[in-house]
């Protein structure tokens, strides 16, 4: 049997504030808790700054291998399994290797109608000397104008990267070309002055005769470029300038580069079509032969000395 | 031989004339110069396409007089001239949509060089789904990759760079091992044309005296060309790639340059390799537990990221293991629910990343979550956009993404011991998806009060919107006339053997 409390007795006790508290008759904190107005709270700047330099001295002891020995196993665990891990690719690609057939055997799959025929008939069918232009410029030709591309949007991506488009920027990149180097250097001049004209006309020559002898587009192209790299570094910027600027060079690239696409263009589509396409051969060994070879090594020449020059120019001062 | 024969040549020429001619314009002329060119590509593929299906068999184009083991070929069946078709408009749609962030984005001077790289990037794609030999598709590939980088760094802050670098180690690794792979296919086959290559493979197989460097040749292209296309455990340069760059360029490297290298896969397997010899080198089994895996974790990734745009990157992760599920899968269906989910992917993801960008817009550029609360309120276009886009990915019927799914699960059922385990994974990967998509619906449309963000209306944002709606148009379309896309797949898959 629960005991009856007396009315004023009962009013003392938690159970009867709860009930009040629960219907809302009374808060039971009212006078007893002191009340403040609610304010947002403010944090400064330098607060947050600090946080912030706390979360990245939190991040830097994380990762301090001194504080984190777990890190120091993982950095430890990783590198050796990464290095255990190459050594067994190297194995299984040296295991490969032996299983591949022998070198030189002429029963091996590589030597079949393909090389044959590029060997036996290439020069009826290409009028090259050389079999590796007529092989690349005529059988392959899409293929080499893929690789020319690829040239062509790695110098798009370069400019991307270090093009300088700030006028201030440019002037003061300008003044500063020197930097790094001695300023107009006699022994320099003096024999780029000799060796400038030697080495352009040894880069014409291999590209006029890619399909008579070794070499071609690519590699003429090349020295060509080289040839423009050492004028710039002992004559400078400005004397260069006056026969290979911007302007030269988007021309001379866009030229080529069209040049090649229309030759390319003209020789798939007849190719395909069945229909003649009057590229006369010529005679073997003769500068004018060859058909497309000759033009198109031209065409690769020019892009392949443009964008030599235009690495060099950008990498050293971010404009042509 | 038909006129219409020389279209996939033409297409490919003229992307990359455009491309060098746009090298010597401005950036406005460039734009147009793109634009023009992706609709005379897309109403040339069509008409190959046309062609394809009214003659029913696939033609061989040789590129220049000398004929197959020894000039250049290219070939175009079904499948290649829809893929061409399809790549050439959503590259069209998601140049269109991001054009506004373009302009605003990037340096004035350099927009005709991201003009340049997209031509480019076009003519690659079109040239790694036409090409008939291998050693044009390694060519086109590094077209392909150095453009993709350009195209992430174009827009330069701190981030897009270091992505750009993450991208171009983890691509040219790709590229290395396709090129490894290649030698030594060459050394063993004597060929680099596909239909040839073939041919020796099946004497190689029969004969079984180099069995072993032939599957080590086919692994490294596979792996090689899975690193290229994020597959799971090789994803890592991913997230910052598709997060941090200009939305156009996020859009076309989700949908349209990971899926190239797909579908050079796609070739390979048939084409190079042929498919039963592929299936039987248990490389197979490898590519199904890592699709299954990077379902799995490229949710989970998703899930914990409070970043609108990294959130769709990671969801990419898991839907490319969708699509190497189909692989491992090693049936005709399992094909057939890949090259489908390609399409429904491409579509889908590139139309979530040009309508999260109109939320972003309307939320101060931020792309938190916090921020975003309420945005499809204040871009309403953008927010039903995402809505499909995300419905879609979920999977729920109408749209795309459930017909894929269907074809998953209807291809599951048919292998014998990976059925459980497909099944299991796309269930757990679905509801996956349902969490993080739907939470993000959720968000923008719970209403907040009093926000100092501008509205934007269908009449400011004039072209963006209408891409908008054309996004939402091609996806229902996918996902309501199936039947004949599906079909199609299969007489195009059917060329390929």
């Amino acid at each position: 049997m629960s005991k009856l409390k007396p009315r004023n007795e009962y009013e003392k006790t938690n159970a009867f504030r709860f009930f009040q508290w629960l219907s809302g008759v009374k808060d039971p904190y009212i006078d007893n808790v002191e009340m403040h107005v609610q304010t947002e709270k403010v944090v400064p700047e330098a607060t947050i700054i600090e946080r912030m330099n706390e979360a990245q001295m939190c991040r830097d002891k994380v990762y301090d291998t001194e504080h984190n020995k777990l890190v120091q196993l993982f950095h430890k665990v990783y590198i050796n399994m990464a290095v255990l891990f190459c050594i067994a690719l190297v194995g299984l690609l040296l295991l490969t290797v032996s299983y591949l057939p022998p070198t030189g055997n002429p029963a091996n799959p590589a030597n079949n109608t393909v090389a044959e025929r590029y060997i036996e008939d290439g020069l009826a069918e290409t009028g090259a000397l050389n079999i590796v232009s007529g092989m690349i410029l005529t059988y392959r030709a899409f293929d080499t104008f893929g690789e020319t591309n690829v040239l062509f949007i790695a110098t798009c991506c370069v400019m991307i990267l270090l093009m300088i488009d700030d006028e201030l920027l440019k002037k003061q990149e300008v003044k500063n070309d020197r930097r790094f180097e001695p300023k107009n250097d006699i022994i320099l001049q003096g024999i780029a002055f000799i060796l400038c004209p030697i080495i352009f006309i040894f880069g014409i020559y291999i590209i006029l005769n890619g399909h008579l002898s070794p070499g071609g587009g690519f590699s003429g192209g090349a020295i060509m470029g080289a040839g423009l790299i050492l004028y710039v570094c002992s004559f400078g910027f400005k004397k260069t300038q006056q026969f290979f600027n911007e302007h030269v060079y988007k021309v001379a690239k866009i030229t080529a580069l069209c040049m090649y696409g229309l030759i390319g263009t003209y020789f798939y589509m007849t190719g395909a079509n069945g229909i003649e396409n009057h590229i006369p051969l010529g005679i073997a060994g003769h500068i004018l032969s060859s058909g497309i070879i000759l033009p198109i090594n031209i065409c690769v020449g020019l892009e392949v000395a443009c964008t030599m020059y235009a690495f060099y120019a950008l990498f050293r001062r971010g404009g042509l | 031989m038909d006129f219409v024969q020389n279209f996939p040549c033409i297409s490919i020429m003229l992307c990359l004339f455009a491309g060098i001619i746009s090298s010597g314009l401005k950036g406005k002329a460039a734009r147009w110069i793109n634009t023009l060119l992706l609709i005379i590509v897309t109403i040339l593929s069509a008409c190959t396409l046309l062609y394809t299906l009214s003659t029913g068999e696939s033609f061989v184009y040789v590129m220049g007089k000398f004929p197959a083991p020894w000039g250049n070929e290219i070939r175009a069946g079904v499948l290649e001239a829809g893929m061409a078709l399809f790549f050439c408009i959503i590259m069209l749609l998601s140049l269109l949509g991001g054009q506004h962030k373009l302009i605003a984005e990037m340096d004035e001077n350099k927009v005709f060089l991201y003009y340049v790289l997209t031509n480019l990037l076009l003519s690659s794609l079109l040239a790694l789904v036409y090409t008939n030999d291998m050693f044009t598709a390694y060519v086109f590939v590094e077209i392909n990759t150095i453009s993709a980088c350009g195209l992430i760094m174009i827009r330069q802050v701190g981030r897009t760079i270091e992505a750009a670098v993450r991208y171009m180690i983890m691509s040219l690794l790709g590229s290395g091992l396709l090129l490894l792979g290649l030698c030594m296919l060459y050394d063993l086959t004597g060929h680099l044309l596909m239909s040839n290559m073939k041919e020796s493979v099946a004497a190689i197989v029969a004969q079984g005296e180099y069995n072993i460097p032939l599957i080590v040749a086919i692994a490294l292209m596979t792996v090689g060309l899975c690193i290229k296309s994020a597959l799971f455990p090789f994803h890592a340069w991913l997230p910052d790639a598709y997060g941090y760059s200009t939305v156009s360029s996020a859009a076309i490297l989700s949908s349209l340059v990971s899926k190239g290298y797909i579908f050079l896969l796609i070739k390979i397997i048939y084409r190079v390799i042929g498919f039963d010899i592929f299936n039987n080198t248990r490389i197979i089994d490898v590519l199904f537990v890592f699709g299954l895996m990077g379902m799995i974790f490229g949710s989970l990734s998703a899930i914990k990221e409070n970043d609108i745009r990294r959130m769709i990157a990671f969801s990419s992760v898991a839907q490319i293991g969708y699509i190497y599920m189909g692989f491992g899968m090693g049936t005709q269906y399992g094909m057939v629910a890949s090259v489908f989910h390609i399409l429904s992917h491409a579509a889908t993801k590139s139309l979530l990343f040009i309508a999260a960008i109109g939320l972003t817009d309307v939320s101060g550029g931020s792309r938190k979550f916090i921020d975003l609360t309420g945005s499809g309120y204040r871009n309403k276009w953008a927010g039903v956009t995402f809505t499909v886009g995300s419905l879609s990915m979920v999977g729920v019927p109408l749209f795309s993404g459930f017909i894929s799914k269907l074809l998953f699960a209807q291809a599951a059922v048919q292998v014998d011991g990976k059925m459980l385990p497909a099944l299991i994974v796309l269930g757990i990967s679905t509801i996956l998806n349902a969490i993080y998509f739907m939470k993000t619906v959720i968000r923008i449309y719970t209403p907040v009060e009093n926000t100092d963000y501008p509205n934007v209306t269908f009449k400011e944002r004039k072209q963006y919107s209408i891409v908008l709606i054309f996004f939402i148009i091609l996806n229902i379309l996918l996902g309501v006339s199936s039947q004949p896309i599906v079909d199609m797949i299969e007489q195009g898959l059917a060329m390929f053997a």
